[in-house]
């Protein structure tokens, strides 16, 4: 890394490590997920989605270690996911589709992580040998809700919130929210963008 | 809202596909080249008798193919530096090639300029306006360089803001070497490098700031 200190090349290296582990266990999910993600930047939800599905439990297990390795807890884990599917999500444009996909996610990853690192730097934090038994747990999605995102979207604009939340929560389609926010189908499109653009800078301005 | 929650939305949204890098940086990079052609018509103009000159004075052509391609590979390296971990070691090393090939320019016109006129041909006849008009006809592309590059994920801000910096002065070097009357490798390596470089250097100071994400 270029300028990098030493306490995030330190970070590199564990991620290095993921990475080469994430090698190692196959081509054939490297090849599923870059048809995937082809798919889902060509406009297919439905593959999106199966894709995002896929990565969830992975990036769990990154933003576990990446926070543990930092000397964090690593039970807020589920907001350094959320935070880095947003970023996965709002940059996918800038993944070359004739490239491979990996290394693409995990350089996302890697930077995201490193940034809430950053961010959290003044926080005191507890010894990672307390949380021990946290990480050797199974990566399931904690079922205690997640607060950053709540509090984030309840800053929102009320257009672009009701959107997302409708969107979010009840699972609407486009078409519903339009129907049940009583506007058009586009200006829904466009308040969902904004609202998951603004989602992520929230994440980024918040414990700076 | 659960991460599940979240897919969710951000599925929905990927029904509305997103323009790919490349074409988001063509479409603002094309008004960038307008306005800094027309600042050139406007304040410089094509030299008198480029055609016919350059016939007779391979440093010409020289000069202005070695910023074309200086171009071509900023704008290559500039893209690749706003993909997250894309592979950077070729097009590095193609880099390379400009400087080397400047070296060889000059190592040629060590030979055949007598000594007595290497300072005179080091200096040329404008120096001053030369480095004026690098950064001016750059201004235009840097800017809508760096607006476009807010869409990309660069790992390295500072750098992928120097790489626009170098790729837009290499724009604006190219456009004033059809202008400019000095040829010699000697008077491109003094002046034109400094023009491209106090781009370069803007890049990195600004895309350091503006590039984060």
């Amino acid at each position: 890394m270029i300028g990098a200190s030493r306490a995030e090349r330190n970070k590199t290296y564990i991620f290095t490590e993921i990475t080469t582990g994430a090698h190692v266990r196959g081509n054939d999910r490297e090849q599923g997920w870059a048809a995937l993600m082809r798919a889902g930047n060509a406009g297919d939800a439905a593959a999106y989605q199966q894709l995002l599905r896929e990565l969830t439990p992975v990036l769990r297990a990154a933003a576990r270690r990446g926070l543990s390795a930092g000397g964090y807890a690593a039970m807020d884990a589920e907001d350094v996911v959320q935070e880095t599917l947003l970023a996965i999500h709002l940059k996918r444009q800038t993944w070359d589709s004739q490239s491979p996909f990996s290394p693409w996610l995990w350089a996302i990853v890697r930077h995201k992580t490193i940034d809430v690192l950053r961010r959290r730097g003044r926080r005191l934090h507890v010894p990672i040998e307390d949380f021990a038994d946290v990480l050797g747990s199974d990566e399931a999605e904690p079922s205690m809700l997640v607060e950053d995102i709540d509090r984030h979207l309840k800053s929102l604009p009320d257009r672009q919130r009701d959107v997302v939340r409708i969107i979010a929560v009840d699972g609407a389609s486009i078409g519903e929210a339009a129907e049940r926010l009583s506007m058009s189908a586009g200006a829904v499109r466009v308040a969902l963008h904004r609202g998951l653009a603004a989602l992520a800078a929230k994440f980024k301005m918040s414990e700076a | 809202m659960k991460t599940e929650n979240l897919i969710q939305a951000l599925a929905v949204d990927a029904g509305t596909p997103p323009a790919p890098l490349g074409r988001t940086v063509s479409a603002w990079l094309l008004p960038g080249m307008v306005v800094a052609i027309g600042i050139y018509v406007a304040g410089l103009g094509l030299r008198p008798h480029l055609l016919s000159l350059g016939a007779d004075d391979p440093r010409i052509f020289f000069k202005i193919g070695l910023m074309g391609l200086l171009v071509c590979l900023a704008g290559l390296l500039t893209l690749r530096l706003a993909r997250p971990g894309a592979e950077l070691r070729g097009i590095s090393l193609a880099l390379m090639i400009v400087p080397a090939l400047l070296l060889l320019g000059i190592g040629l016109e060590l030979v055949a300029v007598p000594q007595a006129d290497w300072g005179r041909r080091m200096i040329g006849h404008n120096a001053m306006f030369c480095l004026r008009s690098i950064p001016l006809l750059a201004l235009a592309p840097f800017c809508a360089l760096l607006v476009a590059l807010r869409d990309g994920a660069p790992s390295h801000p500072a750098l992928a803001g120097a790489a626009a910096g170098l790729f837009a002065g290499a724009i604006g070097a190219m456009l004033y070497a059809t202008h400019c009357p000095d040829d010699s490798p000697f008077f491109v390596a003094a002046w034109y490098s400094i023009g491209i470089a106090i781009m370069t250097a803007a890049g990195a100071l600004i895309g350091a700031r503006l590039l984060r994400w």
